[in-house]
């Protein structure tokens, strides 16, 4: 099993997801520099969080075009894993891969704290750790993250099971407060029609040890690797 | 040889293409929430300036080669489609200035 984590000019979190895939879990991965492509075939690929080219037009848009995403939208055709967290997510939604965008927060502000987020989906690789309607406690840190889609495409990821996940209050209730961009429906982790590529805003890498106050986030990458075993 | 081929091509653009610039604005689709713009307008009403509406929007001029104003139009449609707009968000507009 081999993962890989791009680097962008401007990422600024790839180390952070290297770690805990390497160190925490002890999991081979690569770091790679998005001018050099994929070298060979990966498990999954995270893209992670950051200012990639300093969040220029758009969050992730710059990224989102250059070859290496092609080589990844390959990756992700032939039913390989992607994960896109915070910056990752813009550049994934910026390409494509998954539908709607996460532009800029209903308070136009950049947000860097704790937030609850409730599982809506606990079936699918990145998220089978949790259970369906758990609340775990991961923090945010991005100005661009409120996520729009058409209302169509919304209809779509509600009745099929591709959000992952919502903000909510530590109860996992809905309410207008517990929604800290104004995202739609306060959907911040979305999945693609086939399911293995998913797009957070919030920060998984930075909760999953205790030591930095919540290690809720590690089910993400638990999730992927039990699912990457299992498939063999 | 080098400068040579520098000469040529440079002939050839000079021969066949015409030099347009294009004035391409991005702007947020009708109903759509614009933060920034919210936050622009209650900035000018604390200097004292009323405003009934503000709305942001993105201006990019561009010099390009095309053969006809129609071809330069062309070619900045499919900047905006692939690149300058986000189709969930952006509506575009194009002038072929001259």
């Amino acid at each position: 099993m081999r993962f890989a984590v791009i680097q962008f000019g401007g990422s600024n979190c790839d180390h952070d997801v290297h770690y805990v895939i390497s160190e925490i879990f002890g999991v081979d991965c690569d770091l790679l520099w998005y001018k050099d492509g994929l070298p060979r075939n990966y498990d999954a690929i995270i893209i992670p969080g950051g200012f990639s080219y300093g969040d220029y037009l758009r969050a992730g848009a710059i990224a989102a075009r250059t070859p290496v995403m092609t080589e990844i939208i390959e990756h992700a055709r032939v039913g390989r894993l992607v994960l896109g967290i915070c910056n990752g997510a813009q550049i994934l939604a910026e390409s494509g891969l998954v539908p709607g965008i996460f532009t800029i927060n209903r308070y136009p502000k950049f947000i860097c704290r704790w937030v609850n987020l409730r599982v809506e989906n606990a079936d699918t690789p990145f998220t089978r750790a949790y259970s369906e309607g758990e609340v775990i406690r991961i923090p945010i840190a991005h100005k661009e993250g409120r996520y729009v889609a058409p209302e169509d495409a919304l209809k779509t990821l509600e009745t099929t099971g591709r959000v992952s996940f919502r903000f909510c209050t530590p109860g996992g209730d809905l309410l207008p407060d517990a929604n800290p961009n104004g995202s739609a429906n306060h959907i911040t982790g979305v999945l693609n029609s086939q399911g293995n590529v998913m797009a957070m805003m919030p920060h998984p890498e930075r909760a999953s040890e205790e030591v930095l106050g919540s290690s809720d986030g590690k089910g993400i990458f638990s999730s992927i690797i039990h699912h990457v075993e299992e498939k063999g | 040889m080098y400068t040579a081929g520098l000469q040529k091509r440079f002939l050839i653009e000079e021969t066949t293409g015409m030099k347009f610039l294009v004035k391409i604005t991005i702007s947020l689709k009708e109903g759509m929430l614009d933060p920034e713009a919210t936050a622009i307008r209650h900035a000018l009403a604390n200097l004292g300036f009323a405003t009934e509406e503000l709305r942001s929007a993105k201006v990019f001029f561009i010099r390009l080669d095309a053969e006809s104003e129609g071809a330069a139009r062309e070619l900045a449609t499919g900047m905006c489609e692939r690149l300058l707009a986000n189709p969930v968000i952006h509506s575009y507009e194009i002038e072929v200035l001259r």
